[in-house]
């Protein structure tokens, strides 16, 4: 008897049961409960004899769900146990979204490693049978390099100038026609890119173009409005403050523009046109239009057909042999790293430039 | 070098808003004048008029004149930028520049119009520092970023970058209402030494400031939301604040309103 008034009515000398603190549950019980939804799960699935293992997957990924917020409910309260299903469906949603990535990245290792060595780099196609292994990617390289570069050189300004007018100068119809346009190209796929510029080419020289330059002509159009889009967003991030501390100054607006606004966002523009120039470097279609392709090495992207990583890829698989599988394979983990390779470039580069905190 | 400002007819819009409503008055030069009134009433709007920075804003026009030394800023042919150039402004939020460090900033203005020289910018850049009361603080560290510095600090290089360039009025709209009491106090005390050799306008929200800083007062009013503010009246500070001729004026100053 005497203890059950003591739990209701605490003594007055003993502590009172605190009304902030719950009970929690211990730091690894995320993890305890996702082993077990995992055993669950595969385990139902295994005994179900379900064939698929994404099934066996999404089981336990409910199983997960379910099982976090009726445990947390029971333990620590119903809002703590909705706060811990909104993390663990993001944790689930990381999950599902990773291993797409991690199975590509995994196959095309295991499979482009195969042909990938040093010869492989610096060799050409030149007079390889496409059925023998050995031949290389050199000349794709050089093709990609120099399409990107010229078509980097051409839409970066341009991509970044349209910007500036918009965001800085743009009112009325005209920058509502611009804005306008530029969404359209958004949408342009790749071959009509390419179509258009080889109808241009025909147009203007009477011949169909068969050189890297045509190629870049059609990257350029491809990048243009991914270059528009992100550098507007990031001059709309500078701070109007900004532009006016420098005009009150009596600092001219193209100044402004110059030495303020640009400064404060050129590492969110670097990285723009960086994740553009990733999304061109992959594009096979405008190149097999207008560049034609080619086995030999071409140093010279105005005269003469050329290859890209993505149309050589695509030439060996056509090709359905073993050493062209794996040629290819080995092009797509080489076009891979390079794509990686300018993310992390433009990562620092936007570290690097980032306006400077601190003391 | 300060000059004279003469306001007479002056209306200002957004749009089709019209946010102030034919101001005219005389600003002395050598002399603080301060605008006090109720939030909404077109005290910023009306500062901005001055340097011509309200335009800055799309689809914001002005009506009326505005002399400076005999010059009207709003004549046909004036150059905005030169404008700026002689009248600087120092805003209510500590804005320096976050890509430049404190040197840069204090730099910025003279760099941007064309002075380069490392000597001559090196002294005009101690001279403006001091002249802020912030060269003690920040001369051992003039290259790192001027967004390091505290809230106060960083309103003082903004006053430190708005007289290197040498402007004959200062205005300042509000720039102690970010600040603490200790930082108010040094821009109090700055504005004191400042008025020797620039004519300033202060917008202030805090009565006492008005009273212990400007030489003059400016009181404006507005009669109801979305109608435009007006100058109520503008006298010595000591007469606004002791006996004002205006009704309205005597129950903002005393808090029954505003
Ligand atoms: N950028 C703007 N666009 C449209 N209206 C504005 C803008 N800035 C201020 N206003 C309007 O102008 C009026 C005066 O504002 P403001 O000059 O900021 O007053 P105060 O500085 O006295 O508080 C207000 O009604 C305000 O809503
Ligand atoms: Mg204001």
């Amino acid at each position: 008897m005497s203890d059950v008034v003591n739990d209701a009515q605490p003594l007055s000398g003993a502590p009172a049961p605190s009304r902030l603190a719950t009970a929690r549950l211990p730091r690894w019980a995320p993890l305890g409960i996702a082993v077990g939804a995992i055993v669950v799960g595969f385990g139902v699935g295994a005994a179900a004899g379900w064939k698929s293992h994404i099934q066996w997957g999404l089981l336990a990924l409910f199983l997960f769900v379910a099982g976090s917020y009726a445990i947390t409910a029971r333990v620590e309260g119903r809002r703590q146990a909705k706060d811990r299903v909104a993390t663990s469906l993001i944790w689930a949603s990381f999950i599902l979204a990773v291993i797409p990535l991690y199975s590509l990245v995994q196959t095309t290792i295991s499979k482009g490693s195969k042909a990938l060595d040093g010869t492989f780099l610096t060799h050409s196609m030149n007079n390889v049978l496409t059925i023998q292994p050995g031949g290389g990617v050199y000349h794709a390289i050089i093709g990609t390099l120099e399409q990107v570069a010229i078509a980097t050189a051409i839409a970066a300004p341009i991509g970044i100038l349209t910007a500036i007018y918009l965001v800085e100068y743009g009112v009325g119809r005209l920058a509502r026609w611009v804005t306008f346009f530029v969404d359209v190209m958004t949408g342009v796929p790749s071959i009509v890119a390419g179509l258009f510029i080889l109808s241009v080419w025909f147009e203007a020289t009477g011949q169909a173009p068969h050189e890297g330059f045509a190629g870049s002509l059609a990257l350029t159009i491809l990048m243009l409005p991914v270059v528009v889009r992100s550098t507007e967003e990031m001059l709309k991030l500078v701070p109007n403050e900004l532009r006016e501390a420098s005009l009150a100054l009596g600092v001219p607006k193209w100044r402004t523009i110059t030495k303020v606004v640009i400064p404060t966002a050129v590492g969110g523009i670097t990285t723009g046109v960086m994740l553009a120039v990733a999304r061109i470097a992959g594009e096979s279609a405008p190149i097999a239009l207008l560049v034609f392709g080619s086995d030999v090495i071409n140093n010279n992207p105005f005269q003469g057909p050329q290859s890209s990583l993505p149309y050589y890829i695509y030439q060996q698989y056509t090709n359905g042999n073993d050493p062209s599988y794996n040629r290819a394979w080995s092009a797509a983990l080489v076009l891979i790293a390079f794509v990686m390779i300018l993310n992390a470039l433009a990562r620092a580069i936007a570290r690097w430039k980032a306006p400077k905190t601190g003391r | 070098m300060a000059k004279r400002i003469d306001v007479s007819g002056l209306s200002a819009y957004y749009g089709t808003f019209r946010a102030i409503d034919d101001i005219s008055m005389t600003i002395e030069p050598r002399s603080v004048t301060a605008f006090i009134g109720p939030s909404g009433c077109g005290k910023s709007t009306f500062l901005r008029t001055l340097n011509r920075m309200h335009e800055v804003v799309p689809g914001a026009r002005v009506e009326g004149k505005v002399l400076l030394d005999d010059e009207n800023l709003y004549g046909s042919g004036v150059d905005p930028v030169s404008v700026r150039r002689t009248v600087g402004m120092v805003f209510q939020r500590p804005n320096p520049f976050p890509t430049m460090s404190i040197y840069d900033n204090v730099a910025a203005g003279l760099r941007l119009n064309g002075i380069r020289k490392k000597g001559e910018l090196d002294s005009i850049v101690e001279k403006s520092l001091k002249g802020a009361n912030l060269w003690n603080e920040v001369k051992d560290r003039l290259n790192k970023p001027g967004s390091g510095l505290s809230g106060g600090q960083q309103q003082r290089l903004c006053i430190a970058r708005a007289i290197a360039v040498e402007p004959q009025v200062l205005l300042m709209d509000e720039p102690c209402s970010a600040l603490d009491p200790i930082s108010t106090l040094a821009i109090e005390d700055l504005i004191g030494e400042l008025k020797t050799q620039f004519t300033i306008v202060i917008v202030t929200h805090n009565m006492q400031q008005a009273a212990r800083v400007s030489d003059r007062t400016a009181f404006f009013n507005l009669a109801a939301v979305g109608q435009p503010g007006k100058l109520i009246e503008i006298d010595e500070t000591e007469r606004i604040f002791s006996n004002p001729t205006v009704q309205a004026t005597e129950d903002y100053i005393s808090g029954r309103f505003g």
